[in-house]
């Protein structure tokens, strides 16, 4: 149980994707000016980086590993994480037309989103095994939310301000995104088990 | 001849990747730790770009449309992986300090983007020439990064000592720095475009 509460704790805070990795940075910029669009955003991405790592993984463990094709793993992960994409969204708005409306406009966006491919490599390389894998994965993404989400309502505060004509826009959000990795570093310390 | 200068110099700095269009952002902040591996990084990009988009505007005509996506992104793996294994077999300590970021320049939007805006449009030579442009434009985009945040971090620049490491400030090699001094660097390059704009 420890083991989970790790890998838990530490993809949500210690480590987290977008402030000390550096994965799925375009939609942390992109998708952060309002705070409702960027939990709709970490919704999607929790979704399909915790159903795209179990695929992933089980087609290295039964697949590749066995047949020894490693070298395949970026072709074979990015189709799969593009068709995964894909059929997600025809399914959802068949069986949940409702979850389709709120998270529609951002399942496409989640191909080249590149925590979801990050994951799916790092799983491997950290070789996890399934459940591990997939407890991290959510983690991860909830870690992805969590900042998305902090980071927007910092945007929304900034975007009523007045601020200098040069830093406005990429560069002031950049700043606020170094502040707020910093806070995140404070975590750095925790130590489980 | 001015024209094909033109296409590289637009990637370079009206077009740069990074500074201008903001593309590509995980890789630029994830591997400039220090001058070289921006640069390395840059030039590894670069180098993938450059072939697929000669690649993709070899096979433009050949590609039904609605598939065009699928067939760019497998063009583009094939080739992070061929650099994948040229990486790991003569360059192991670039490969352990790039780690994950090398597989990951499949998703780089770059590559996509200069796919499906240019190379699906031009010819086999003039996307040959904006591949370079873009992949010079994001190389140096990142060494210049990775040197601000070696000198500021640590004091020295490309591993050679400017002054002393006790007056580095530790914040620019971890990751907030990552951020702060790419803010900077974008706020710069606008001030110096709209000057050139005025200029012109």
């Amino acid at each position: 149980m420890l083991t989970y509460l790790s890998i838990i704790i530490t993809a949500i805070f210690i480590n987290n994707i977008v402030l000390a990795q550096f994965l799925g940075i375009c939609p942390f910029l992109g998708v952060s000016r309002q705070t409702g669009s960027a939990l709709g955003m970490g919704a999607a991405v929790t979704f399909v980086i915790t159903l795209s790592t179990a695929v992933t993984w089980c087609l290295q463990t039964y697949l590749l590993d066995p047949l020894q094709l490693q070298f395949l793993q970026t072709i074979l992960f990015i189709l799969v994480i593009a068709s995964l994409v894909q059929m997600l969204e025809i399914v959802i708005r068949k069986i949940a037309p409702a979850l389709y409306e709120a998270l529609g406009v951002f399942l496409p966006l989640i191909t080249t989103n590149c925590a979801v491919l990050g994951v799916a490599i790092l799983v491997i390389q950290k070789q996890f095994t399934l459940m591990e894998s997939i407890a991290y994965g959510f983690s991860t993404s909830l870690g992805f939310t969590l900042a998305l989400w902090i980071f927007a309502g910092i945007r929304e505060q900034i975007a009523i301000t007045k601020v200098p004509k040069g830093m406005s826009g990429v560069p002031l959000a950049l700043l606020c995104a170094g502040i707020l990795a910093m806070a995140f570093m404070g975590f750095s310390g925790i130590k489980i088990g | 001849m001015g024209n094909k200068l033109k296409i590289v110099w637009n990637g370079i700095l009206p077009g740069n990747p990074v500074l201008v269009l903001l593309l590509g952002m995980c890789a630029t902040l994830g591997t400039t730790s220090s001058a070289q591996n921006g640069l390395m990084m840059g030039m590894a990009t670069g180098g993938v770009l450059i072939c697929s988009n000669i690649v993709i505007s070899m096979i433009k005509s050949l590609v039904p449309d609605k598939v065009r996506i699928p067939v760019f992104i497998v063009v583009i793996a094939t080739f992070v992986t061929m650099l994948q294994m040229a990486i790991s077999a003569w360059l192991p300590a670039l490969n352990a300090s790039l780690g994950i970021f090398i597989p990951l320049i499949v998703v780089n939007c770059i590559l996509l983007g200069r796919a499906e805006a240019y190379a699906s449009r031009n010819s086999v030579i003039d996307s040959a020439l904006d591949g370079l442009g873009c992949g010079l434009g994001f190389t140096l985009a990142l060494t210049l990064l990775g040197g601000v945040r070696e000198l500021l971090g640590t004091g020295s620049l490309f591993g050679c000592p400017v002054f002393s490491e006790d007056y580095g400030m530790l914040l620019f090699v971890l990751a907030p720095g990552a951020f702060i001094a790419l803010g900077y660097l974008i706020a710069l390059t606008n001030a110096l475009l709209r000057k050139i704009d005025k200029k012109s």
